[in-house]
């Protein structure tokens, strides 16, 4: 299954150059340049490299105390029917539960700042949940995804040794309700996907965000990081972003601005 | 693998045992549809139905390798689709787990004695399925900009 | 020269299927909790989504880099062509398969999904080194058998040192490659240096020849075959030697990291205020598997004394334990550096750990289905010692090497 991850390393290029408008010219052929799907359609034809999926937060606009990013992700994805196992300690549990996304309080050391943002599988470009994992299981889709096959999982958790951002999570116990949209078991690995099933039918939004500008915040937009046109790229184009673990050179496809 | 043998050749001694009775049951081999499901009012299957019962695990894993890693959902191949057609009603109308005793999917896989796993992760009854494209219809809007109306009415 | 006389081990008819009910108990103990953690999930460990390998993975490494240098002491008869060790291989090669076994056991009773075996088996990633292992493991097996055939077949006798070089240089891949598991994790400071490999190559020639003296002990006792003062004094020496290398890398290993001022958190937590990480290495990994063996094989009288070799032999395997425990699970323990510059105040739900140090203590069944790879190493040793010629009737210095005093002159 690896061809399908290769992909994407072709079309590797700096993106915060791209953001600066620098690369136009690696996206310059028209077809490549396209209006967000208008009348939404589930796909018949497998995803390709035209696009890659990103998102940004701008930490300025995320706010104290909300949870919304995360509540939604859990309704989305039936992580909210998660219970904790009888006899399971109520902490330890926590840390058992899946998580795809969750928020993050950060202070400078040295001016006292305090920081919120969401952290969730940044679906980096050279992940290393994909090269370490034994079965290829985890793998890049075409359009910059990184999922896990299930029927591949063996549950061996290198992956989790492997992400830097504890992006992934481990299901510890039985799982007994599920999503049709979202199946999930037992002694697999899993992690956030953008919603996958929603880009899929053609509808390219994710709950996250969704739920942010709901309330209020527009901390997240999500988009098509190859669309130059697009809101993505607009909003990238506003403000210098940066990458968590920028130093590790992962090129993460979720970038963040004021931090 | 070596599960399935046993219980075939359990299932073949108990045959052997019981004789007439038991061949009267085997008989009616695929007559596992329920009448509450949608798929009792249909004709045929996806594909005809000497086919499915056959092959219909070929066509599901292909159709999940396409799903998995072409990101192609709602054909009719695959399992959401089985689910959504072949889950049979409680009287009160609620939907009962297809691999509950005695429903569909685990009363042939029974008779045939061939485990079914699906199940450990997949949905048993078509829950929070609707994000398909016509919900997704309903749902455009401007990538980006805010959405209202909780998308809880739609699942 | 006289020549190697192999008998089967001929313990006591009651002693020895008195041991075998323990080891099988210990098997069986195992299994059971093997199924339960299948059964339930793995929320009945101490296992979370930040400790993600806990006691179980402990107890398999530390079984495979052990059967990795057990198969040392074969190597330096075949390979390095010393004499005196040659009787000792044919043990070597059996204790090698056994603890590899055991250790596979365990790893693979602890995946989410061992019923996927097969998946593992069929479908690879080339790039992933965990994939390279599962070739490394299923080779180092099937050669150390070929390995053992050339020893016990006079066929075969010719073929004993390209084989036996071969195992010895497969060996040194597979601890390499078992080291580089942890080695080539960029997101977790405490693993990511190259030193690491060559670590786990030494300390892998300790514990393969820490329990194979102890298995030697034991079953050279148990049927009264002698064991020469001076094969007594050459394993001994061998063992603090490889000892005081582990002490050695552990030092390079430290300071490499020290010098690298971005580590230098992760070490102050090994180090200083990890708690009973701290404790487990200064006491565990440097002590107990240190100094104290080495002070008990450098004394100039408890060394002369089996019983004190022996219980060398099991501090030394008992700091194994320590040093696996600390390297596995102490740098899962410590947060994955994130936001460099920033103290991380809140990391999802409270219990959700990040940016601060994740809680773990094992849970009995973890521990159970490490003990029982371990009963399975001992009872396949066990069965394989008593129905096959692996156990040379003496090592009684004349029978071993009788002109080993008149060589230097000839
Ligand atoms: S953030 Fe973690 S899980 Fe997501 S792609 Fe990167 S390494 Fe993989
Ligand atoms: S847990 Fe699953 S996805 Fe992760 S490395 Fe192992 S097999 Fe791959």
């Amino acid at each position: 299954m690896n061809h399908e991850t290769e992909s994407m390393n072709q079309g590797r290029r700096d993106f915060l150059g791209a953001a600066a408008g620098v690369s136009a010219a690696a996206v310059a052929p028209g077809m490549f340049l396209h209006t967000p799907v208008a009348n939404a359609a589930a796909r018949t034809e497998p995803v390709t490299d035209m696009h890659r999926w990103g998102l940004l937060v701008d930490t300025s606009k995320c706010a104290d105390g909300c949870t919304a990013c995360v509540d939604a992700c859990d309704t989305e994805n039936g992580l909210n029917l998660q219970s904790k196992p009888l006899g399971d300690d109520k902490l330890k549990w926590q840390n058992q539960r899946s998580t795809w996304i969750r928020k993050v309080k950060l202070q400078d050391n040295l001016t006292g700042n305090v920081t919120n943002l969401p952290l969730m599988c940044q679906h980096c470009e050279h992940p290393p949940c994909v090269d370490v994992c034994p079965t290829g299981a985890s793998f890049k889709r075409a359009d910059g995804i990184v999922m896990v096959d299930r029927h591949t999982c063996i549950g061996c958790r290198y992956c989790m040794m492997a992400c830097p951002y504890k992006a992934r999570s481990f299901i510890h116990e039985q799982v007994d309700q599920k999503l049709t949209r979202a199946p999930r078991g037992k002694g697999c690995v899993e992690s956030c996907t953008f919603c996958v099933h929603r880009l899929d039918s053609g509808d390219i939004s994710t709950a996250c965000a969704d739920a942010c500008s709901a309330e209020g915040h527009q901390a997240l937009v999500f988009g098509d990081l190859k669309d130059p046109t697009g809101p993505l790229r607009q909003a990238l184009a506003k403000a210098p972003s940066r990458q968590i673990r920028q130093d590790l050179g992962l090129n993460t496809g979720v970038r963040y601005t004021g931090l | 693998m070596a599960t399935v043998m046993m219980k075939g050749v359990l299932l073949a001694s108990l045959v052997a045992t019981f004789g007439m009775g038991v061949v009267a049951q085997a008989e009616e081999v695929g007559d596992y549809v329920l009448p509450s499901s949608k798929a009792a009012s249909l004709e045929n299957c996806v594909e005809p139905t000497e086919y499915m019962r056959r092959n219909h695990f070929e066509l599901i894993r292909h159709q999940r390798d396409q799903t998995v890693y072409g990101g192609i959902r709602g054909s009719d191949h695959g399992i959401s689709g089985c689910v959504s057609c072949h889950v049979g009603y409680d009287d009160k109308g609620a939907p009962v787990e297809i691999d509950g005793k005695g429903q569909f999917c685990q009363s042939c896989h029974e008779y045939a004695a061939v485990e079914l796993n699906c199940f450990d992760c997949h949905a048993t009854v078509p829950t929070g399925e609707a994000w398909n494209h016509e919900v997704a219809a309903a749902h455009a809007h401007l990538p980006g900009a805010a959405k209202t109306g909780p998308t809880s009415a739609e699942r | 020269m006289k020549r190697i006389v192999y008998r089967e081990w001929l313990v006591q008819p009651q002693r020895y299927w008195g041991l075998l009910a323990i080891l099988a108990a210990l098997v069986a103990v195992g299994g059971l909790s093997a199924l339960y953690m299948e059964h339930e999930g793995h929320w009945v460990t101490g296992m979370t989504n930040s400790v993600v390998w806990g006691t179980p993975h402990v107890f398999a490494v530390f079984l495979i880099i052990a059967a990795s240098g057990a198969l040392n002491v074969a190597s330096i008869g075949t390979v390095f062509d010393k004499k005196a060790y040659k009787p000792l291989a044919r043990l070597s090669g059996l204790l090698a398969v056994a603890l590899l076994i055991g250790g596979l056991l365990v790893l693979v009773l602890d995946l989410g999904r061992p019923d996927r075996l097969l998946v593992a088996m069929t479908t690879y990633n080339f790039s992933s080194i965990f994939a390279w292992n599962i070739f490394l493991y299923s080779g180092f097996a099937a050669i150390v058998i070929g390995y053992l055939w050339t020893m016990a077949e006079r066929k075969g006798n010719h073929l004993q040192k390209p084989v036996g070089t071969f195992a010895f240089l497969w060996r040194l891949a597979l601890t390499t490659g078992t080291g580089s598991i942890f080695g080539f994790l960029v997101g977790r400071e405490a693993y990511d240096a190259a030193i690491l490999a060559p670590m786990f190559v030494v300390m892998s020639f300790a514990y393969g020849l820490a329990v194979y003296m102890l298995v030697l002990f034991y079953t050279f006792d148990a049927d009264g075959r002698p064991i020469g003062p001076a094969m007594l004094k050459r394993l001994r020496n061998l063992l603090g030697l490889f000892v005081a290398a582990i002490l050695y890398f552990t030092l390079v290993y430290h300071l490499t990291k020290l010098y690298g001022a971005k580590h230098s958190d992760i070490e102050a937590f090994i180090l200083i205020n990890g708690g009973l990480y701290s404790a487990m290495f200064w006491v565990g990994w440097i002590l107990i598997g240190g100094l104290l063996p080495l002070g008990i094989i450098y004394h100039p009288e408890l060394n002369q004394q089996r019983d004190w070799i022996t219980t060398a032999c099991a501090l030394v395997i008992v700091g194994g334990f320590a040093a696996m425990y600390v390297i596995i699970v102490g740098s899962q323990a410590y947060p994955q550096e994130m936001f460099p510059g920033h103290n991380v105040i809140q990391f999802g739900a409270p219990g959700d750990v990040g940016g601060r140090i994740a809680p773990y203590s094992p849970s009995l069944p973890e521990i159970l289905l490490g003990i029982g790879g371990v009963g399975i190493a001992l009872l396949i040793t066990a069965v394989g010692v008593r129905v096959l010629q692996f156990l040379p009737e003496s090592l009684a210095d004349r029978d071993v090497d009788p002109h080993a005093s008149a060589r230097p002159a000839a």
